[in-house]
């Protein structure tokens, strides 16, 4: 039997690295919640602001902290542009065509990747990436808790817009009712271009916390795809808790299995505990039924 | 015929009798032939820094061969992206466009998906690095390997361990084992727990074993649960990628063992382990076959390889580079014997093949009845001054031995 501390040092490592998931599978939730659009190129999109990330710290010495801002900001607009160009007159279109829009997408993002940046690994090097904080018994990786708090302040932001700001309720109004949304004048296309580009900005903050704790390849994307669909299906689709939830939940699971059961087989677990969930509550924890 | 022109004829007929002793007098026939030599390397992927090591040795095979041998080859390229169906498809291709022997793939996964694909189409295939011992056990007749097995690697590694621990003059009590769970990973573990049980001289036992995927983003519970074994030091069996993340973490969790020691696995040797890790990857061990830097052929590689890489050094791609190099050594060697591309007479020669004088450590290249090299070298390679180091064995070391590390507090 492990003895505690090794537990609370692994749970804690789990819930920080969970809330960077979750807040990768914040921005699928609510493009989801909203659009009605499964962000097949979510991952794909994840990698790019990754290497955007490498690339100013190389070029620049930028933190990726730092280079959230600017990366956000042009994710915004290439969300943005994504859907008021690429998306919208597909919205209408059978689901099978969205699919494979968004996974060609997906398909030339990360092939420009291979070309622009080549095969090999790229990270950031930085010196607190290498230090930890000791709590008692527990010792925090410090770029994990940095990353776990711009993860909670990017949920925490984002839920604000929502719940306080008039676009924020406007776009809540499409996701609820589409056609009423129109009957009362709102334009739709453009709050759903908006919902896109907060959408994207949850992935590049995402991208730049995770960049600091694993080194990126042109490749990682469809594992972080997958990743974020179990995620949200955990959590609730279109759940803005509940990608949090999922993420934090997948986190843990995974590092108790890999602590009590066996490391390799780590992952096969947060896929038990998804088809629990489709099981037990199809509709994911915090979802609602429709 | 002036002073000059007589000079020039005798320089070219004196050349022609030294490289007669080289090889056989008939050499029009195999001259007038190119050897297409396909070459299958993971040079992208998880093992993409490796595979593109590995290819350094393959592009400077044609140059020196040619100046050794007077043979033409031509390379075919195939990156089969760390990925063994990938290596089953890329090795069908090669063979439809024409290749007359395949080299590669420094994977054991991927070495047993090609030679399955040679051995069914017919083409000799020439293992340059993959250690798991079964793909030299099916009976196949053109697959040749020119690198250990998993068997003698933790053979070598282990009685290294024991010399490393005699050098120094230290007795660990425990190590936690760590290892890949690929087919290499798997096979290193057979061979550990099937010798380490009979080498009394070693002082320790394995607390824990921790098996993880070697394409892991991150190893924070491996490395917590390793730490959480107090053990002394750290046997570890890895790739290169997993290897940098590992030792960061460590790190991060502020566990300093008495060292981390390789029993003979890729990783901490590696360029790339430096270029990240800085004064990080200093101490680290490896028992590896390894390259004699004194041999004539090391020399003549050495120069080729500075030629074509000026920015590296071999040191850091000896291992690699020099094995894929003599795989397509042999190949060239046998087509010079054979004088034809038809692939069973060149399976035929490839099995005659005799070359004593090699680049890396060990007996001459010699196959035996399965397709297997035996008596190939290890050497324990420490990481010193950023740089691999021969501490051992004696005659080969370059430097004394490290252990255990400085800095290292008892768990």
């Amino acid at each position: 039997m492990p003895a505690a501390d090794l537990v609370a040092n692994v749970v804690v490592s789990g819930i920080l690295t969970g809330l960077v998931y979750g807040l990768m599978a914040l921005g699928l939730s609510v493009i989801f919640g909203v659009v009605r659009v499964v962000n097949f190129a979510h991952g794909e999109m994840m990698t790019v602001a990754m290497y955007a990330a490498t690339a100013l710290f190389a070029a620049l010495k930028l933190d990726p902290f730092l280079a959230m801002l600017p990366i956000a900001a042009a994710f915004f607009i290439f969300g943005y542009v994504l859907q008021a160009g690429l998306i919208n007159p597909f919205i209408t279109r059978p689901e099978h065509s969205q699919f494979l829009l968004l996974v060609a997408v997906a398909i030339i993002l990360s092939n420009a990747l291979l070309m622009i940046f080549g095969p090999d690994a790229q990270s950031v090097q930085l010196d607190y990436q290498l230090e930890s904080i000791e709590v008692g018994p527990l010792l925090v990786d410090k770029a994990r808790l940095y990353a776990a708090i711009a993860a909670v302040a990017a949920a925490g932001t984002l839920y604000s817009f929502f719940k306080y700001s008039l676009v924020g309720k406007a776009i809540r109004a499409c996701a609820d009712n589409y056609l009423g949304a129109r009957v009362v004048g709102l334009d739709v296309r453009h709050l759903y271009a908006l919902t896109f580009g907060l959408g994207a900005v949850c992935v590049a903050i995402a991208g730049c916390a995770l960049v600091l704790l694993v080194d990126v390849t042109p490749p990682l994307g469809p594992a972080y795809t997958l990743l974020a669909f179990v995620i949200v299906i955990v959590g609730g689709l279109g759940s803005m808790g509940g990608a949090l939830l999922g993420g934090v939940l997948i986190g843990v699971s995974e590092a108790l299995a890999g602590l009590f059961i066996v490391p390799s087989a780590k992952s096969m677990f947060s896929f038990g505990l998804l088809i629990l969930v489709l099981l037990l509550r199809p509709q994911g924890l915090l979802g609602s039924r429709t | 015929m002036q002073r000059r022109q007589f000079n020039k004829a005798l320089t070219a007929v004196a050349a022609a009798a030294a490289f007669s002793t080289l090889g056989p007098i008939n050499l029009a026939r195999a001259q007038g032939r190119k050897l297409k030599v396909g070459v299958i390397l993971p040079r992208s992927g998880y093992l993409g820094f490796i595979g593109q090591s590995c290819q350094k040795g393959a592009d400077l095979a044609p140059g020196v061969i040619k100046e050794l041998l007077g043979i033409d080859i031509e390379l075919m390229n195939a990156d089969f992206e760390s990925n063994v169906d990938t290596a089953r498809t890329r090795a069908e291709r090669l063979i439809q466009e024409g290749a007359n022997v395949l080299v590669g793939p420094f994977d054991s996964g991927a070495a047993a998906a090609i030679a399955q694909v040679a051995e069914q189409r017919g083409v000799p295939f020439i293992i340059n690095i993959a250690a798991a011992p079964q793909i030299t056990e099916q009976g196949y007749k053109f697959v040749f390997r020119n690198f250990q097995t998993a068997g003698d690697i933790v053979r070598n590694g282990l009685d290294l361990i024991g010399e490393l621990f005699q050098a120094t003059n230290t007795v660990p009590r425990t190590a936690v084992y760590m290892h890949v769970n690929d087919t290499f990973g798997q096979a290193m573990t057979k061979g550990i727990g099937a010798l380490l049980p009979s080498r009394t001289q070693l002082p320790f036992k394995i607390v824990d074993t921790i098996a993880y995927d070697p394409a892991a983003k991150d190893l924070t519970v491996e490395v917590s649960k390793a730490k959480a074994s107090k053990a002394d030091f750290l046997l570890l069996v890895c790739r290169l990628n997993d290897a940098i993340i590992l030792r960061r973490e460590m790190v991060k969790q502020r566990w300093q063992p008495m060292g981390i020691v390789s029993p003979g696995s890729p990783g901490m040797y590696e360029e790339q382990y430096f270029k990240t890790l800085g004064k990080l990857s200093e101490y680290s061990i490896s028992n590896v076959p390894w390259y004699n830097p004194n041999a004539r052929l090391t020399k003549i590689v050495e120069r080729a390889f500075k030629k074509q890489n000026p920015k590296d050094n071999l040191v850091f791609h000896g291992l690699n580079a020099g094995f894929t190099f003599e795989a397509i050594l042999i190949a060239a060697d046998a087509f010079r014997r054979a004088q034809s591309t038809d692939a069973k007479a060149l399976a035929d020669a490839i099995r005659q093949t005799n070359i004593t004088e090699k680049m890396m450590l060990g007996a001459p290249i010699r196959f035996n009845a399965k397709g297997q090299v035996e008596g190939i070298g290890s050497a324990c390679v420490q990481n010193l001054n950023l740089l691999p180091t021969v501490v051992l064995p004696k005659e080969a070391a370059t430097a004394k031995p490290v252990f255990p590390v400085p800095g290292y507090k008892k768990t």
